[in-house]
């Protein structure tokens, strides 16, 4: 019978499915971490948290901190990141995942003592806009990954920023942006840099930036993330080549 | 050569017909500032600037429209709130009004009286009076889904969106009752047709679904009472994804951006939503006036074909930084290549 067959595949896929979530909420060892990845992007984009945080519990007891963030957490932000980009994903769950990740990582951190290595002093800020978010997201994402993240704040001047990175003595500075004015406004910026803090380098990100590609270029800047990852990625790299 | 007066072209084309040319909507307010030699500060600061202003920018563009549209901030104004201004750009809107759930019962929807309300108002009704029936003149409101962007910050937004359905709904009643009564006085004050802007409802801001339960069904509420035909923009944000959606919602155009196909957009489309848009309004500040030429050509091809397309930006307004040489292209491309019938497409 027809009916049965369609009965039979489904029993059959739903008791398969069971048994592994069994499997898995008894501890097993061989918690897989890109598929715990892939859940994770799940949880992330359906932003359910209980889920995320569950997931989260599981691989406390089988893999080390570095492991989960790198390996699990990082992979399922950089592919929401890619999704956004594509027009997949809103951003309203690009924040959304950030934020529960910052939370996971919290956690990570108590329960493990997982620390991250530091390049490099890195700072963030929005230049004259008072649009945040932007900047609250890759905040977000280079805490999640460990960094150590001076958040410099929104509607700077070129000066009040160019004067927080010369007293610091920062080493990366990643300015994002949403207005045009604001975007442009990085050229000056650059020119002060380059003058008062010459080994500061500076990673743009927003919408501007994306719109017109040449942007980045124009303003002066080293480097354009189109995405909070994509600009961890360029960061990381910067480091790593001692740039 | 022009054989319709705007309105006759701008209404043609929104009915999905081909008019004598592609109708275009050069949304641009700052500009003016420029032509009357003002800071944009002073500009907005009286209505008979921007009244003067936008004749200007008419007769010089040979536009297809009046846009008495000061800036987005003028709602958060009328709301008790700053805008901040800046030399080269729109104003920001200021610290939010909204910093607690509490503040969502405290705050209450302006009144029409705002003194920054009647001199918006005051603007529509010198350009209407100065169209006398022959231009469009389109008057501009703010979601109530999306203004909290600028009432208690995008973060902010987010957090009650996902986290607190009840005081989200609470917020989107008293938002509804401001864009109604604000549209409607507009709609009094003559306007032809009443920009919807709203860009959190694009795809690109929140989920489709998440949208379905809460954009899509404060725009059915709104745009219904509205006494003006309504044009949805998403400001540059995504639309393939709602395009049903906002279908539903009732409005008779869309202002679509540039990430997205323009064909594909023109082919779901059809008949049923007129297309605004989509030219880069970032990257035209570095156009040449042969790139506009081949924009607008583009554009035109993909969208032209049947009416139901007004050749715009893809963001709803265009930057302060755009020289006049390549709106002026722009404008000479669609006398080029905007006549219908468009025989010229393969």
């Amino acid at each position: 019978m027809v009916e049965s067959l369609s009965d039979f595949v489904y029993k059959t896929l739903t008791t398969l499915r069971i048994n592994f979530m069994i499997s898995r909420m008894k501890g097993h060892k061989t918690l897989d971490l890109t598929e715990a990845a892939m859940d994770l992007e799940g949880y992330f984009l359906a932003v359910d948290k209980p889920s995320a945080f569950a997931l989260l519990d599981r691989l406390t007891d089988t893999s080390t901190g570095t492991e989960i963030v790198d390996d699990v957490i990082m992979p399922a932000l950089e592919s929401i990141g890619d999704r956004w980009e594509k027009g997949q994903v809103s951003l309203s769950q690009v924040y959304m995942s950030g934020k529960i990740a910052e939370a996971m990582v919290d956690k990570v951190i108590l329960s493990t003592g997982h620390q991250a290595d530091s390049g490099g002093s890195v700072a963030v800020a929005v230049l004259e806009d008072h649009h945040n978010l932007g900047k609250r997201i890759l905040a977000s994402v280079l805490s999640t990954s460990g960094m150590q993240v001076m958040d410099y704040g929104h509607a700077l001047s070129v000066d009040e920023l160019v004067s927080m990175v010369e007293r610091d003595g920062v080493d990366y500075l990643m300015i994002s942006t949403l207005m045009l004015p604001a975007a442009l406004r990085v050229k000056d910026a650059m020119i002060q840099i380059k003058e008062r803090s010459p080994h500061t380098k500076v990673i743009v990100g927003g919408a501007p930036y994306i719109f017109d590609p040449a942007l980045g270029e124009e303003v002066g800047a080293h480097a354009v993330g189109r995405t909070a990852t994509e600009s961890l990625n360029i960061l990381k790299r910067m480091m790593r080549e001692g740039a | 050569m022009d054989t319709m007066t705007s309105m006759d072209r701008v209404m043609a084309s929104l009915s999905h017909k081909e008019p004598d040319r592609v109708p275009v909507f050069l949304l641009l307010t700052m500009h003016g500032a420029k032509e009357l030699g003002m800071s944009i500060k002073d500009y907005f600061s009286d209505a008979k600037n921007v009244i003067e202003g936008q004749k200007i920018i008419h007769a010089k563009y040979r536009n297809d429209c009046l846009n008495p549209f000061f800036y987005a901030a003028t709602e958060i104004q009328a709301w008790g709130g700053d805008a901040i201004f800046i030399d080269d750009g729109p104003p920001n809107a200021g610290a939010p009004i909204i910093r607690t759930t509490e503040d969502i019962d405290d705050i209450q929807p302006p009144d029409m009286d705002h003194p920054i309300l009647r001199m918006g108002l005051e603007a529509i009704e010198g350009l209407v009076d100065h169209a006398d029936g022959q231009i469009p003149v389109i008057g501009t409101v703010l979601s109530p889904f999306s203004v909290p962007v600028m009432q208690m910050g995008f973060e902010g937004y987010l957090n009650l969106m996902y986290e607190d359905q009840d005081s989200f709904w609470r917020l989107m009643r008293k938002n509804e009752e401001f864009c109604v009564k604000w549209g409607n006085e507009q709609a009094k004050a003559g306007v032809t047709a009443v920009a919807y802007f709203d860009p959190l409802a694009s795809s690109s801001m929140t989920t489709p679904d998440q949208y379905r339960l809460t954009g899509m069904k404060v725009a059915e509420r709104v745009i219904s009472r509205m006494d003006a035909p309504t044009a949805t923009h998403l400001a540059s944000g995504r639309a393939l994804p709602i395009i049903e959606d906002i279908v539903s919602t009732g409005t008779g155009a869309l202002g679509v951006c540039t990430l997205e196909d323009l064909a594909e957009l023109k082919r779901v489309c059809k008949g049923r939503l007129s297309l605004l848009g989509n030219l880069n309004g970032i990257e035209m500040r570095r156009w040449t006036a042969q790139q506009a030429e081949e924009k607008v050509k583009d554009c035109i091809m993909k969208a032209g074909p049947g009416g139901g397309f007004i050749l715009s930006d893809n963001h709803g307004e265009i930057p302060f930084q755009v020289s006049d040489e390549v709106l002026l292209a722009i404008r000479d491309a669609v006398d080029k290549w905007g006549e219908y019938p468009l025989d010229w497409i393969v």
